[in-house]
């Protein structure tokens, strides 16, 4: 146990310490967590050794998480649209790289076999290094992000051939074993392997909709917050398992299964329980990548492994440009695109692992391969702050547009927290003049029954931070409060001050009492339930009494306007007397001083427009 | 320094390519108030003791309005019911508005020539706008012939910017004081006028 707390004390202060000061630097957060590997690693301080390798393993389940998250931000009609990117600049940027590379490494004296393994290795970037920087960046939603998401997806999907190949590469060189990555699959014939493989695909995709969705809503009536945390991770681990099971990468299994629940109302609900965990591991992972550069073996041969590693990286980036070329990527967009991908990915190191069981590699090759893979990931920060030197300013231009269109298909302007008759009236009322909300409500019957006439609503408690988060609060302009508990909308708007400051609340309150509270707390925008409502009637009342309709309706209108001043008014001197007066007492003199403030200044009855029976012209004069 | 008050009245303001223009030009100053009374007033409850607090600040009154069938969009008469009462601006006791100017600033789609006798609008825009000519001279204010932007349809940018400066330098004569009333009355158009005085002529 002590053990535990001793290295756990170690990663996490390496990472306090590193990261806000590599942020700080503008290095950002990756090369933060790589050189807090490397200053505890074994070249480093030497609080950690030789178990980096199987913390790496362990961490990269932070990678499945973030594509698992990814996915549930690409609703299915967009993942669709981008076909094309994907198998198109995908199956590009791998042969190519792979043809490339291997072909060097054959002037090194590689096997044609152990090149073309090798080359494929090298072909691979790391998605986590890349998400993670482009989204710290803001570029993720840029054509260079979205084209370098295309190109990794489709590497996660050439991982099942690649690994399928390698085999078979080791037995033309009369070394045969099976890759430890391939499952039990291995033993069955070809075309039961396929059948398998889209069978575990289908599955995620019906599971998902028919028994995950309608098991959350269970889960989400019982009001416990952990179970809902439980079970997410549980859909996370579940698909990754069975993946791996059929030997498709966990990664690629976990962002079909967030593709796939992207449209149910758990969505942010989901978001906001499983982002923490993919953190902390995406963090712990770069942190053994740092660890397990193994500086030894580069001072042995400095001169080789750096030129190598140039190499690569250049071949890479010069693939990389071509691609982004080829499907019409502005040269800024471009530059941005090739240098995010440049590195080698964390897959790179379970490939050389295993070319060095299957003797494709010998001891030193596959070690100096690892320390280039190591060396290139950190190198990918590094790059990205020249590409961003040089291309940023004028990449924000097209940056804008491109979130702007953001903004009409997935974030939404208005977020209406509370979505009973008030709330759903209120949606109802913008979505009818084009405007579309992110609603969100924690009543699961309700959410789903929305759901079903079409609503956008998503299930979830609007007073967590991470819920509003991840429905958009950042760039959202307005948010509108329609909880019928006051004390849930207190706390609500104690977060949206502190954190989202920008956005405008308008908030729905229940009487006078309610308002007057509200206006103590400084919010503006205030609109009693019943106060339209009930002077609507009054109106009415006032027409079946034989009053002309339109003088009515201007009577009704001035109250209201009245009223309105009144509230304010009054709101300011409610607390001059006895501060001791009971709610109920205080709300009967309150009564009684609107109706006298009514009498004596009632807005209407001052109001002489069209009285031309006052009119006494001289006569001629009319 | 006299001070303009532009009563501004377009019930589909962010359609409006002239009007848009014509407001987008003019300087933030203390001598203009803008009053934008669709804005203001979306229901039509004009409140009658702010507009006239405004009106008694003001030198100069300006109805900057569109010609919809004729006359000045609907609330425009509104804001002249309510606000212009009986006792106040004008019959016994009404001569709160003594002595300031009325002028208004119209845009039409028809062009110049069509408001004529024996064109297609049969009139003169100076006959269509006799009700406010005369509810200015009722209020005893000095009235002035109108500023118009006309064939709005078949402006060009750059027409309809050349207008917009017109109309700055309008206002910038009429809070200056810069101005003869008898002068501008005897032409048509303060476009006309305008050509008149410093700038030079329009091309």
């Amino acid at each position: 146990m002590t053990g535990f707390f001793g290295q756990a004390i170690i990663y996490l202060s390496a990472a306090v310490v590193c990261v806000p000061i590599a942020k700080r630097l503008g290095l950002g957060s990756v090369l933060g967590y790589l050189l807090a590997g490397i200053i505890i690693g074994p070249f480093g301080l030497g609080f950690i050794g030789r178990e980096g390798q199987d913390i790496m393993h362990f961490a990269e389940f932070g990678v499945v998480m973030m594509l698992f998250l990814i996915g549930l931000e690409l609703e299915p009609s967009h993942f669709w649209k981008m076909r094309r990117l994907i198998v198109g600049m995908g199956s590009v940027q791998i042969s190519a790289t792979a043809v490339l590379a291997g072909a060097g490494l054959m002037l090194l004296g590689f096997t044609w076999q152990a090149a073309l393994a090798t080359g494929l290795a090298l072909a691979m970037s790391s998605t986590a290094i890349v998400l993670q920087s482009l989204k710290e960046k803001g570029l993720g939603s840029t054509m260079a992000g979205k084209s370098a998401f295309a190109v990794l997806l489709f590497q996660d999907i050439a991982v099942i051939p690649i690994l399928a190949l390698l085999p078979l590469l080791a037995v033309s060189t009369g070394q045969a074993s099976a890759p430890h990555a391939q499952s039990f699959l291995v033993d069955l014939p070809g075309w039961l392997q396929t059948l398998a493989v889209l069978g575990a695909g289908a599955s995620v995709v019906i599971a998902g909709r028919y028994v995950v969705v309608p098991l959350l809503r269970i889960i989400a009536r019982a009001h416990l917050r952990e179970i809902f945390t439980a079970a997410a991770l549980l859909i996370v681990l579940a698909t990754a398992a069975l993946m791996s099971l059929v030997g498709l990468s966990p990664a690629l299994g976990a962002f079909l299964a967030g593709v796939v629940l992207a449209n149910s109302e758990f969505r942010h609900e989901l978001e906001s329980d499983i982002e923490p965990f993919k953190g902390l591991l995406l963090g712990l992972f770069f942190i053994a990548v740092g660890a397990s550069i193994n500086f030894g073996l580069i001072g042995r041969a400095p001169l080789f492994i750096s030129a190598v590693l140039l190499a690569v990286v250049l071949i890479k980036t010069l693939v990389l440009v071509a691609t982004g070329g080829l499907f019409k990527l502005t040269p800024d967009q471009n530059l941005i695109f090739a240098f995010s991908l440049s590195q080698v990915g964390e897959f790179a190191f379970v490939l050389f692992s295993f070319m060095h069981q299957a003797h494709l590699l010998s001891d030193d090759i596959a070690a100096q391969m690892m320390a280039v893979t190591a060396l290139s990931m950190a190198l990918t920060p590094l790059l990205l702050l020249i590409g961003e030197r040089f291309a940023l300013p004028r990449l924000i231009a097209p940056q804008d547009q491109d979130q702007v269109a953001d903004t009409i298909d997935t974030r939404h302007p208005v977020i209406i927290a509370g979505f009973g008759e008030f709330g759903s009236t209120i949606g109802r009322f913008l979505r009818a003049n084009g405007v579309e909300t992110t609603i969100l409500d924690n009543d699961s019957s309700r959410v789903d029954l929305l759901r079903k006439m079409g609503f956008k609503v998503f299930y979830g408690d609007a007073t967590r931070l991470d819920i509003l988060k991840s429905a958009g609060a950042e760039e959202a302009r307005i948010l509108i409060i329609a909880l019928a508990d006051p004390l849930t909308r207190h706390d609500l708007i104690e977060k949206i001050r502190g954190h989202y400051p920008q956005l405008r609340l308008l908030v729905k309150t229940k009487d006078r009492a309610d308002a007057y509270d509200l206006i103590d707390a400084g919010i503006q925008d205030i609109y009693r339930e019943s106060l339209d409502t009930s002077i609507r009637l009054g109106v009415d009342a006032l027409i079946k009494l034989g009053y002309r309709r339109y003088s009515a309706a201007r009577a009704g209108l001035n109250f209201l306007k009245y009223d309105e001043a009144a509230l304010k008014e009054l709101a300011k001197h409610r607390h001059d007397e006895q501060s001791y007066i009971s709610t109920t007492r205080e709300y009967i003199r309150l009564q009684e001083q609107l109706l006298t403030n009514d009498r004596e200044a009632n807005p209407t009855i001052n109001d002489h427009a069209w009285e031309s029976d006052r009119h006494t012209y001289p006569s001629g004069k009319e | 320094m006299q001070r303009v008050l532009i009563l501004f009245a377009h019930p589909h303001f962010e359609k409006s390519r002239v009007n848009r223009a014509l407001l987008k030009g003019l300087p933030t100053s203390n001598a203009f108030t803008i009053h934008d009374l669709y804005e203001l007033y979306p229901y039509f409850n004009i409140d009658v003791a702010e507009e006239k607090t405004f009106l008694l600040k003001h030198d100069i009154i300006v109805w900057h309005h569109p010609i919809y069938m004729y006359s000045a969009p609907a609330i425009m008469k509104q804001w002249m019911d309510m606000v212009l009462e009986f006792g106040w601006a004008h019959g016994a006791g009404g001569d709160f508005l003594k002595d300031k100017t009325a002028l208004n600033v119209v845009s039409t789609g028809g062009t110049r020539e069509s408001y004529q006798p024996g064109g297609f609008n049969r009139y003169s825009l100076a006959e269509f706008l006799r009700p406010f000519e005369q509810t200015a001279r009722l209020c005893k204010m000095n009235y002035l012939p109108p500023f118009a932007v006309q064939g709005t349809y078949r402006l060009s940018n750059a027409e309809i910017y050349r207008c917009a400066e017109d109309y700055e330098r309008l206002l910038g004569h009429l809070s200056q004081g810069d101005f003869n009333i008898q002068a501008m009355q005897s032409y048509a158009y303060l476009n006309d006028w305008l050509g008149t005085v410093s700038g030079g002529p329009k091309p």
